[in-house]
């Protein structure tokens, strides 16, 4: 049936010892072939017998990526009855992204989620009483895997590729208006002014996959952002955070902002914190501007740290701080537990989700999901204290965070990765089929051969948003082209 | 009480573009077939532009002909000017357009049903179907019973009701339930598809204005003539009995005065007074929309085309309005050539009542009601090509449903054809749907210079192409293949003569040895002019040379797009049974079983196509589709 040969991560995501890749189908071992040396720096992969493990290097030209041990399957005897070789490389996601990435472009393609068992069912290798069992896995991953997707494509990234697929589609739009309707649009001159177009949104596709490359889109981290009333904890906090897990930290002076930004990790996760709390300190009387200084951040943060002193009663400043929070990914924490509490947490509860709830009934669903233990996770309340307990309190940050954002099951098997190297998967080939339309331009083609690439690049570009093509150029040739008797 | 009846195989209701396709189809596959008109007068009746063919939809009438149908032989043999349009771009977009004569073109279809065999033509107004259960959820079609009474039984029914189901025609304030042209509606039948559990919606679409020819001034429009070699629609036609001498179109513009005029009046158009229900089509937007939503556009073309030579009725292509007389007449009278004009037809809207056409099968038979088929406007489309291609299936398939034969279908692969039909059946459509080159994925492979060598074998499969017409085609293939493997093996050495004659065509000099084929490759080049280098060459017909030509330069697109095709058809060929329990399919979402259990879709590619329907549904079904044919 579909003899396409696919790879992907078969280990659990994060730093582990030993890492696997796994690539299946018809073309398996002449995929690895070319990137697997022996000790002697030979080509050897093909003269192998089946079911045999082999100690050498994955090389990229005639850089060594990895050492590795390499098994070898012959059909039908392997997991999903087909071709499989399975690269036993050294952990971490870096590494294995690396060799998947080679693997791929080697001519094979990614594994949809849970593609390698949906092959094992449908060859006949799993057991018919599976079958139940193989749709939900294959209904769960995909669904999680394009959750994760989504969350790990930054704010950024993605608008600069719906900009991206703005540009084509007028494009299209604009070539398959004239075609439609010869009498009324002319292509006239057209070629001329498209080239230079097509070269800007194909450079602009692989700077994206450079920054894709370096590993940029995992490692850019989430985005972070802490707010609070002056003293409700928010500098020690951040401390705590930086001095207590001995993680890595690095100061990156913003490019664009006048601020610092403190990153570290937690596990695999790096966060950058933006550091609001230096401003209000300075400026305490004005507390306002603060709160308008937290804003700008907090409109593109990926998670917000809402630090509460419960020490103190609620007030207007609060107020503003929990409009901020709408639509975000929160945790709140409750500082200063351990001392004369003068709020609840029931009553904090209800003063956020009045706060998130006032303006539009929209919310509903999270005051019914509270306290969040369900998959949209935008909210929740962690109690901690300066004292000594403080440590179960971040540790609580911690799991919360890493729950939130690398979606708890998912950090266990390798759908993060996959999902950004998905991405760069889409952006590689919006970048090629830009260059087919480049070449199609410069080789005098006609221009309706021009609106075929531009669709592809449109799709492969679509499917890193996840957006479906459906009408969008049918709607867009009437929306900005005038048509018609 | 007593009363006509009247026993048939088939009967077809409507005779415009889809019902003379539909019923000359079933006609000539030998079945008894009736087909009721309003009006025996208004036969393929063309009552909004005066033309057929253009984008698109030329490569529909290219298909119609190749399956066997009428539309493209009978407007070779009624045009008055026809052009290749697109002809700078690739041959893939190529696209004919030719000017009729409406009046002649209505009166020799009419001439071909009356003499076809096993056709009635019945003046009649169909009010009711008749049908039987099946079971709770099917019914089938037994007939159909006409105003009089009289009763025709039927084991096979086809709509093709157009756009006179409870039809509305608005002209500024003035409305009259009439059909189009005035003629008489149809009043009764949407209660009776109703009664049958046919889900129908309102759609409304418009024709512009026709004008006295002697009150325009043609001396301030530009000229439009039509190409100097005409190349016919029918692959059947003999391509020297098309040049005619060719009548001319005119060019001109609306413009700010024009604009003004419109703006002013804008509360007095129904459309934009409200006064209109229906959904209207964005392509075919009235001058009173354009001047709204293109405000920046300082003037909008206005094309002036005759109606026929025997009348000097002109068609106002680009002008279509819903405005009232008094204001249409003003805005005309703004535009340079037409200021004396004088307007024998206003321009009208008409609303119609059409059926959602979800609830057809890709073969345009309804899931729930056996021997009931549907085609053209009556399914939510618009154009007469568009109807015609419809009609023409659905009156194949009800012919080979009363023959006990496989249901034809048409993928997106095969034709335009199947595009249409498949997104009139799979997609959700709010306007009247019209053919356009961009919804076509494969459009490459859908030219309408090879709709013969595509869509032949099925004409013949059917009985509406001769033994001798499909040898023809094969014979064509034949000789194609081997011609373009002879160019890739006939090499040409970088010799002086070789350099020389590439110097003179204003081509680079070869670096090495090259084949024929890779020479025909360069834009500069053809197969004509490498004549001089190709000393094997034997004649071959004009047909034949011309897909050499573009298989050759275009290879490396066209086989793209052929492996497109192979992973589509890799979903398509995956059938869902028509009894599928999408209920016992566990792990599908909500929405997506719902979606699945209302389409009833015929293959896993029809299924993936369903808005709702996502990826991870699809691995799921075909995951169930496996485990359910290992059981049994």
């Amino acid at each position: 049936m579909e003899n396409e040969t696919i790879a992907a991560i078969a280990t659990p995501a994060g730093n582990g010892g030993i890492g696997i890749i796994r690539v299946s189908g018809e073309h398996a071992f002449s995929v690895v072939h070319p990137i697997y040396c022996n000790r002697k720096k030979e080509h050897t992969l093909l003269n192998y017998q089946t079911h045999t493990i082999h100690y050498g290097f994955i090389c990229d030209g005639d850089d060594v990526v990895d050492e590795v041990m390499v098994s070898v399957m012959k059909a039908p005897h392997t997991y999903t009855t087909e071709h499989t070789v399975e690269i036993n490389c050294h952990g971490g996601m870096f590494l294995m992204n690396r060799i998947l990435s080679l693997v791929l472009a080697n001519g094979a393609r990614l594994a949809e989620p849970g593609e390698f068992t949906k092959r094992a069912f449908l060859n006949g290798r799993i057991d018919l009483s599976e079958a139940e069992a193989v749709m939900d896995i294959l209904r769960s991953k995909n669904d999680l895997a394009l959750k994760a997707s989504m969350a790990q494509l930054k704010g950024s990234v993605s608008s600069k590729i719906k900009e991206l697929r703005a540009d084509i589609l007028y494009e299209i739009a604009f070539i398959e208006s004239a075609l439609d309707d010869p009498e009324h649009i002319s292509l006239d001159g057209y070629q001329e002014q498209l080239l230079p177009k097509i070269k800007h949104l194909s450079d602009e596709c692989m700077s994206l996959i450079h920054s894709a490359d370096q590993g940029k889109i995992i490692k850019e981290g989430i985005r972070t952002v802490i707010v609070g009333k002056p003293n409700a904890g928010k500098s020690s906090l951040l401390n705590l955070l930086l001095g207590e897990e001995k993680a890595i930290v690095t100061d990156i002076a913003g490019t664009t902002r006048d601020t610092l930004e403190e990153s570290l990790m937690i596990g695999e996760i790096q966060l950058n914190i933006m550091d609001t709390a230096g401003i209000r300190d300075t400026q305490d009387k004005v507390e306002k501007i603060g709160v308008e200084r937290a804003k700008s951040y907090a409109a593109d943060a990926d998670l917000i740290i809402y630090v509460v002193d419960s020490s103190a009663p609620l007030d207007e400043n609060d107020e503003e701080i929990i409009h901020l929070l709408k639509n975000k990914k929160v945790i709140v924490l409750m500082n200063k537990s351990d001392l004369t509490s003068v709020i609840t947490e029931d009553e904090l509860k209800r003063a956020i989700l009045t706060g998130l709830s006032d303006e539009n009934g929209e919310k509903k669903n999270q005051i019914e999901s509270y306290p969040a233990k369900d998959e949209k996770n935008e909210f929740v309340i962690i109690k901690t204290s300066t004292g000594s307990s403080s440590k179960t309190g971040m540790q609580d940050l911690e799991k919360q965070i890493h729950f939130m954002f690398m979606n708890g099951e998912i950090s266990e098997n390798s759908e993060v990765m996959i999902t950004n190297i998905r991405h760069k998967e889409g952006l590689i080939e919006a970048h090629e089929s830009l260059g087919q339309v480049m070449q199609s331009i410069i080789s005098q083609m006609p221009e309706d051969f021009y609106s075929i690439d531009l669709m592809s690049a449109y799709a492969s570009l679509g499917r890193i948003i996840g957006e479906e093509v459906e009408e969008d150029l049918v709607n867009e040739i009437f929306s900005k082209f005038c048509m018609g008797k | 009480m007593s009363q006509i009846r009247e026993q048939v195989d088939i009967c077809v209701v409507g005779a415009g573009h889809a019902g003379c396709e539909a019923a000359l189809a079933c006609a000539r596959m030998g079945l008894e077939t009736v087909i009721f008109t309003v009006s025996v007068d208004s036969i393929a009746l063309m009552p909004c532009n005066p033309n057929i063919g253009g984008s698109s939809k030329g490569h529909l009438v290219r298909e119609v002909d190749a399956l066997g149908g009428e539309m493209g032989k009978n407007i070779d043999k009624t045009f008055i000017q026809s052009k290749m349009l697109n002809r700078s771009k690739g041959p893939a977009v190529h696209s004919l357009r030719a000017q009729a004569d409406k009046a002649e073109y209505t009166r020799s279809m009419r001439n071909i049903l009356e003499n076809q065999e096993h056709l009635t033509i019945k003046q009649a107004e169909v009010v009711a179907l008749l049908s039987e259960e099946v079971s709770n959820e099917k019914k089938h079609v037994t007939g159909v019973q006409i105003l009089t009474g009289a009763i025709y039984e039927a084991k096979a029914v086809v709509l093709c009701t157009g756009t006179y189901l409870n039809a509305r025609c608005l002209c500024g304030e003035a409305i009259t339930y009439t059909g189009p042209n005035g003629l008489q509606p149809a009043n009764h039948l949407t209660d009776s598809l109703e009664k049958l559990g046919i889900r129908m919606r309102r759609f409304k679409t418009g024709t512009p204005a026709r004008m006295d020819g002697r009150t325009l001034d043609y001396s301030k429009m530009e000229e439009q003539k039509g190409d100097e070699r005409v190349v016919p629609f029918s692959f059947s036609t003999n391509a020297e009995d098309v040049q005619i001498d060719q009548v001319s179109c005119y060019l001109t513009y609306t413009n700010e005065k024009t604009h003004e005029i419109i703006r002013g009046n804008l509360d007095r158009s129904p459309i934009y007074a409200g006064v209109i229900e229906g959904t209207g089509p964005r392509y075919c937007p009235s001058i009173e929309d354009k001047v709204v939503k293109f405000a920046d556009k300082e003037r909008h073309q206005v094309f002036i085309e005759p109606e026929g030579l025997h009348t000097n009725e002109m068609y106002v292509g680009g002008m279509s309005s819903s405005l009232p007389e008094d204001v249409q007449l003003a805005m005309y009278r703004t535009v340079p050539g037409l200021e004396h004009c004088k307007i024998v037809r206003n321009a009208y809207a008409i609303e119609y009542d059409c059926i959602d056409p979800q609830q057809l099968y890709p073969t345009l038979q309804f899931k729930n009601i056996e021997g009931l088929f549907s085609g053209g406007q009556l399914n939510g489309s618009s154009g007469y090509e568009e109807a015609a291609a419809q009609g023409l299936l659905a009156g194949i398939n009800a012919a080979n449903y009363v023959r006990g034969k496989e249901q034809l279908i048409i993928d997106r692969s095969e034709g335009y054809l199947g595009v249409l039909v498949d997104d009139l059946v799979t997609k959700e459509n709010f306007e009247p749907y019209r053919m356009m080159t961009s919804r076509a994925e494969y459009r490459l492979l859908l030219r309408q210079d090879n709709a013969d060598l595509r869509l032949r074998k099925y004409g013949f499969q059917v009985g509406l192409i001769t033994k001798e017409q499909y040898d023809s085609v094969l014979l064509k293939q034949k000789r194609i293949q081997e011609e373009i493997e002879r160019l890739k093996h006939a090499m040409v050495g970088a010799n002086k003569t070789v350099q020389d004659f590439l110097e003179a065509q204003g081509s680079a000099p070869l670096k090495t040895a090259a084949s024929l084929a890779e020479l025909i490759c360069r834009p500069e080049l053809t197969y004509e002019t490498l004549a001089p280098l190709d000393q094997e060459r034997k004649p071959l017909p004009d047909d034949v040379i011309e897909q050499v030509e573009i298989e050759i330069k275009y290879e490396g697109y066209i086989a793209r797009q052929v492996r497109q095709v192979e992973q589509f058809h890799k979903m398509e060929k995956k059938k869902l049974p028509e009894n599928m329990d999408y209920d016992d399919v566990g792990s599908l979402r909500l929405e997506a079983r719902q979606k699945l259990k209302q389409f009833k879709p015929i293959n896993v590619g029809q299924a993936s196509r369903i808005s709702g329907v996502s990826p991870s549904d699809i691995s799921v079904l075909l995951v169930y589709l496996e485990h359910k044919l290992k059981k049994f």
